[in-house]
């Protein structure tokens, strides 16, 4: 290091690393270690069991089958409707591509009571959904759909930025070498798109996992029906059981951690793809 | 996790690919996407945001009014204004120490660091409430020590302002870094040499250059401390008039089948909303201008 620190002209590097480390570590890595110390305090029998009861089981199917589920929903929508932001022109598009942010600045608790009011049996969705046998509040479909929700943005956004750089003469190249449309977006314009979808999927579904606001309100919490594992978390909170909900924290956490360095490999695939930095 | 909040610099192309056979659609595909995708748009996006004002105006003006000029919503308000407030300063100086030190210096385990500051928006937001009951609660490490010096943090304020100082850790880091990257430190060597000092560099040369980045990560970062519902709930307690910021107090509400107040209270955190989306435009909108004059200047 010290050859490189005899290069240094601009000041300050001591202290602002010193003080992102410090802040780093005070507000997050300490307190997230916390989890993991006080999980170790069970012993891998009991830990075992906390985390493989069933009820518990079957908040990880719920969270992360509707996650999955609503990732996927998200990334086919999600790519039509920033196609059309790119590609269309028609009334209102800037409120449009505006409110597409509405789900990361809209808090998540205002979003659930919303969504609840809509789906409910008297609400304005909810009203005709129920004539047809489709109930959507208060159970696991409610979670889908406060899951499909909160990801939208980020395929919207990270799909979005790809398509404006695209440029039109590989399209026009592969028109004129006689290819249908439909064989363009397959084989030229898709492969393009692949690895900033993935990402977008994948950061939406590493929220869905997590969410708590907006699915709780729709949810019905139900045990073993519409129970998400957040809640799970908080339930045994409330019952003073410390160490259960440790326990489940680390299962999501060191999830979450697996699904970050996924993320980041997309990310970097994204760029290598399209020559973009981020 | 960068892309899905960073700042989106994109002008409306759409005629580019409208005007070529090659690059266009058969207007019964072209208007089958559109269909769909503001179709799906409408009942995903727009339809909960009008219920919001239509449930909260379903009783009429007055209820609305006495919702939101109620004691417990009023202290409600304070105390979400009193955490943004807080949590927005102290993510700014990180923030902006963080991208210096990442943008301006070579160092081992820098991309690892990037990565570590990432970290709170993969974690869900219970578990950051969790963390901090944990540390502090009354079974937590220092629980002990903090009530026999009858000092609260989990269940009062100071643990509604850790938890949201969690949540909103990265917004204002990870919108810095790249852009100080791209920008490079040519400029501000060139001032050092020239004579200025440390702070000087920072006002004159890097500050001008970050102005948008920084009010499009405050303005995301005030908007998630003002929403945050999932991490405070768990440290909250959900003391009325005393730990109850505006989203805790929409929950309550709710639960009491006070529907009319409790949207009545949504929305204003929906207004937020709104404005937060129209600032953000704005700054995009600036720094997407400043941006091609910069590129107009250099060629």
């Amino acid at each position: 290091m010290s050859t490189v620190k005899s290069f240094r002209v601009l000041p300050g590097f001591n202290l602002t690393l010193g003080y992102t480390l410090g802040y780093l570590s005070l507000l997050i890595l300490i307190p997230l270690s916390a989890v993991f110390l006080k999980t170790a305090e069970l012993g891998w029998d009991e830990f075992v069991a906390v985390v493989t009861a069933p009820q518990v089981v079957a908040t990880y199917k719920l969270s992360f089958g509707a996650s999955l589920l609503a990732a996927a929903i998200n990334a086919v929508f999600g790519l039509m409707l920033a196609w059309a932001l790119v590609r269309y022109s028609f009334p209102g598009k800037k409120i449009v591509d505006a409110l597409v942010d509405l789900p990361f600045a809209l808090p998540t608790a205002v979003a659930g009571i919303a969504l609840t009011a809509l789906y409910a049996k008297n609400g304005w969705l909810g009203q005709y959904l129920e004539p047809l046998g489709i109930k959507v509040a208060f159970t696991p479909l409610g979670v889908l759909v406060a899951l499909v929700f909160i990801g939208l943005p980020f395929v919207v956004r990270t799909v979005q930025p790809i398509l404006e750089d695209l440029d039109t003469e590989l399209e026009e190249a592969a028109a004129s070498l006689g290819a249908q449309r439909w064989q363009t977006f397959r084989h030229v314009i898709l492969p393009i798109l692949l690895p900033a979808l993935l990402t977008g999927f994948a950061l939406a579904f590493a929220r869905a996992v997590g969410e708590y606001g907006s699915v709780i309100f729709i949810a019905g919490n139900l045990p073993y029906v519409s129970e998400i594992t957040p809640l799970m978390i908080i339930t045994k909170l409330e019952q003073y059981d410390y160490r259960g909900a440790t326990a489940i924290a680390s299962v999501m956490l060191l999830f979450s951690f697996a699904l970050l360095l996924i993320i980041n490999g997309l990310q970097a695939w994204t760029a290598k793809r399209t020559g973009r930095d981020r | 996790m960068a892309g899905a909040t960073s700042m989106h610099l994109g002008s409306d192309h759409a005629s580019r690919f409208e005007s070529k056979a090659a690059t266009r659609e058969t207007p019964l595909v072209k208007w089958t996407i559109l269909a769909l995708a503001l179709g799906f748009f409408a009942i995903f996006l727009l339809m909960p945001l009008i219920a919001v004002f239509v449930e909260a105006l379903r009783k009429g003006w007055e209820t609305y009014v006495s919702a939101l000029v109620d004691p417990d919503a009023l202290s409600a308000i304070k105390l979400t204004l009193l955490a943004a407030a807080i949590s927005v300063p102290l993510n700014l100086v990180f923030g902006v120490a963080a991208a210096w030190a990442i943008a301006k210096f070579e160092f081992r385990g820098k991309q690892i660091l990037i990565t570590l500051i990432d970290l709170p928006f993969s974690v869900s937001p219970v578990i950051a409430g969790l963390v901090f009951v944990l540390i502090f609660g009354a079974q937590g490490w220092f629980g002990p020590w903090l009530s026999e010096h009858d000092i609260k943090i989990v269940f009062a304020v100071p643990g509604i302002v850790l938890a949201t100082v969690f949540v909103t850790f990265p917004f204002i880091a990870r919108e810095l870094i790249p852009l100080m990257q791209a920008q490079g430190r040519e400029e501000e060597e060139a001032a050092v040499v020239l004579g200025a000092r440390g702070w000087q560099v920072f006002w004159h040369v890097t500050l001008p250059n970050i102005k948008w980045g920084l009010m499009y990560g405050v303005i995301l970062t005030n908007a998630r401390a003002m929403g945050e519902f999932g991490a405070v709930s768990v440290v909250s307690g959900h003391i009325r008039g005393q730990t109850n910021t505006l989203p805790l107090h929409v929950e309550i509400l709710y639960n009491e089948y006070m529907f009319s107040a409790a949207f009545a209270v949504a929305s204003l955190l929906a207004l937020l909303a709104l404005v937060t989306l129209v600032i953000k435009n704005w700054v995009e909108h600036q720094a997407a201008r400043s941006y091609r004059e910069t590129q107009e200047s250099a060629s």
